[in-house]
């Protein structure tokens, strides 16, 4: 079974669109709404690209500005000016 | 004339610009008298610049994004208490939620903060002593602002102003105590897999994230704010530390039975850790919203899976506790919170029996195990109780030579029995909770001889209020014990008819009427 690597953030205007990002790059991500926060999971792989977020937002978007954000990660991470990934090998 | 603009440069070539090419190799002194401390444990590094912060933060990058943390934070916090928001959380009981949390976590971080910047001093790599450095400086703001957010309570309820001194004394919070006093006298590279593995990646993802979102819905915008702010440079500990252990196992295949041996110890440390953590989401707090078993399945067991099936490339097994800590999931939540409650002088905070819809969550919640074995027992109380009979337990608990936790946990598939060890080393006998416990002493018997434990200490004389003459004819080992820890008996024993239960219930009602 492949191991999800997943993402969580608090729950506010910026996540909003940085959740739907993540929904449109990965098709098979699942979204857990919780009390104040939101949890995405993808089956091995999740990716979040800078471009897709900036459309969302409708401004430029920095990538290293999703820390503000975060509450957990699971996953090897890889980031770059364009790509914030986690990924399982397994 | 023609500008030539130069490109800004990409996270990568900053992050390689920012860290390794501002780290030089010393010449005065030989690199291994200047970093002796990465050789002791006896692990493998060929190449420092191997290790990469996955996160790639630069130190300018870091101040930017921690100022922004602070000031939403304090802006939530600022609006919280100028809007009187220790009234609208759910009910009084959960103030002692926050007590538990006080003594428990903030001294924690504080030691976190130490460790920290005593392995950026002690490893090699320009790369994980920038990132240990950060990380040092991240504990030192959660513990100021775990502080500062419950300071605003301290105002109004009793029994928090006294944690900093309860934290090496009470029983309770020995456990936590000891997990960080063996980390930070173990080597760098044990210290980053006890902190930056087992501590955040298996228990802040327990306490920070199901739990401060349940505090969210307890109506504590304050503890939310500081728990979501702390978590948020929690994942990038989780990254380092991840990243260390696949760093030594990457370096050298000597240095896999090492890392496997700490990954068992620490992961079994960590769960001893969570039972009371557990105990606040599944009693404490009055709105619940997720169990601690929901959260255990998640943040660990399918968490850690993911985990440990990635790092069976290297050699690395499952921790040989896995198996126990998923069948004591079901128990010891509901062990920790009847042995609190069994002990109404001892604890500076409220206990008391679930009410019936809260025992009916429970029983949902825990359908193997719940109604056979602790529902039967918190209505015996409840009934003792009501008849004026409450149940005090006013003698010292026994701990655990390792994990210092009270010995109470049962023995694996049996719960009615206890589960009890003991070793004799060098002539004297010492106990133990667990099986792993006494094979982590086993191991290293002449660190684990020295552990404080304040509840058998106390029968020494070794813990008594400044003064008390221990040689003289009326003494009592243990008989002062309150003034020692410095107890505010205003907050210990049963919430029911306690002045904070009082005092808010008519804060609230004039809070809505004139």
């Amino acid at each position: 079974m492949t191991s999800n690597a997943f993402i969580a953030f608090q729950k506010n205007e910026e996540t909003r669109c940085i959740v739907e990002a993540i929904v449109d790059d990965n098709p098979d991500a699942v979204v857990v709404d919780q009390p104040a926060m939101v949890k995405v999971d993808v089956p091995g792989r999740l990716v979040i690209k800078r471009a897709t977020v900036e459309e969302k937002m409708g401004r430029d978007f920095d990538l290293q500005e999703l820390q503000l954000h975060l509450i957990t990660i699971s996953g090897h991470l890889d980031e770059s000016d364009d790509e914030f990934v986690l990924s399982w090998q397994s | 004339m023609d500008m030539k603009v130069s490109k800004k440069l990409g996270l990568k070539e900053r992050y390689t610009m920012m860290t390794r090419d501002l780290a030089w190799d010393t010449t005065f002194q030989p690199m291994d008298k200047v970093f002796p401390q990465v050789g002791y444990e006896g692990i493998k590094i060929h190449d420092w610049d191997q290790w990469e912060d996955p996160f790639r933060l630069t130190m300018d990058a870091y101040w930017k994004y921690q100022a922004e943390k602070e000031r939403k934070l304090y802006a939530i916090l600022d609006a919280f208490n100028q809007n009187n928001g220790h009234l609208s959380v759910t009910d009084a009981r959960y103030m002692n939620v926050l007590k538990l949390f006080l003594g428990s976590t903030p001294p924690l971080e504080l030691m976190a903060a130490r460790g920290f910047s005593m392995v950026a001093r002690q490893m090699v790599g320009a790369g994980p002593r920038v990132a240990c450095m950060m990380q040092s400086v991240d504990e030192y703001r959660h513990f100021q602002t775990q502080i500062h957010s419950i300071s605003n309570y301290n105002r109004f309820y009793n029994g928090m102003d006294e944690f900093a001194h309860q934290q090496s004394r009470m029983w309770y919070l020995s456990d936590g105590k000891s997990f960080f006093d063996d980390a930070i006298t173990a080597g760098p590279f044990e210290f980053m897999v006890a902190i930056g593995f087992a501590f955040e990646y298996v228990l802040t993802n327990i306490l920070f994230v199901p739990f401060i979102s349940g505090a969210a819905y307890n109506g504590d915008m304050a503890a939310m704010t500081v728990g979501f702010s702390a978590q948020s440079d929690e994942a990038r500990h989780m990254t380092l530390g991840l990243e260390c252990i696949k760093f030594m196992l990457e370096q050298d295949p000597d240095n896999l039975p090492i890392v496997q041996r700490w990954i068992d110890k620490w992961t079994w440390r960590g769960t001893r850790k969570l039972a009371s953590v557990g105990m606040m989401m599944d009693y404490m707090l009055p709105k619940r919203i997720m169990s601690f078993k929901e959260a255990w399945e998640i943040y660990f067991e399918q968490n850690g899976s993911a985990l440990f099936n990635d790092l069976a490339r290297y050699g690395v097994k499952v921790p040989k506790c896995f198996a126990q800590t998923i069948e004591e999931k079901e128990h010891i939540t509901h062990q920790s919170w009847i042995g609190f409650y069994m002990k109404p002088d001892a604890c500076p905070f409220h206990t008391w029996i679930p009410a019936p819809d809260e025992l009916d969550w429970l029983s949902e919640k825990y359908p193997n195990t719940f109604d056979k074995y602790y529902r039967p027992v918190l209505e015996h109380f409840d009934k003792q109780e009501k008849a004026g009979n409450r149940f005090n337990n006013k003698t010292q608990p026994m701990n655990c030579q390792v994990c210092v936790s009270t010995i109470k946990f049962n023995e694996p598939g049996d719960p009615m029995e206890m589960c009890f060890r003991e070793t004799v080393y060098k002539g004297e006998k010492f106990h133990f909770c667990s099986d792993h416990c006494k094979e982590i002493f086993e191991d290293e018997p002449e660190k684990y001889v020295q552990t404080f434990i304040s509840s058998h200490a106390a029968l020494q004389g070794k813990c008594e209020p400044e003064g008390t003459d221990v040689n003289a004819h009326d003494y009592r080992p243990g008989a002062r014990m309150h003034a020692y820890w410095r107890m505010d008996k205003r907050a210990s024993g049963d919430f029911n008819g306690s002045e904070d239960q009082k005092n808010f219930a008519q804060w609230r009602d004039q809070a809505t009427k004139n």
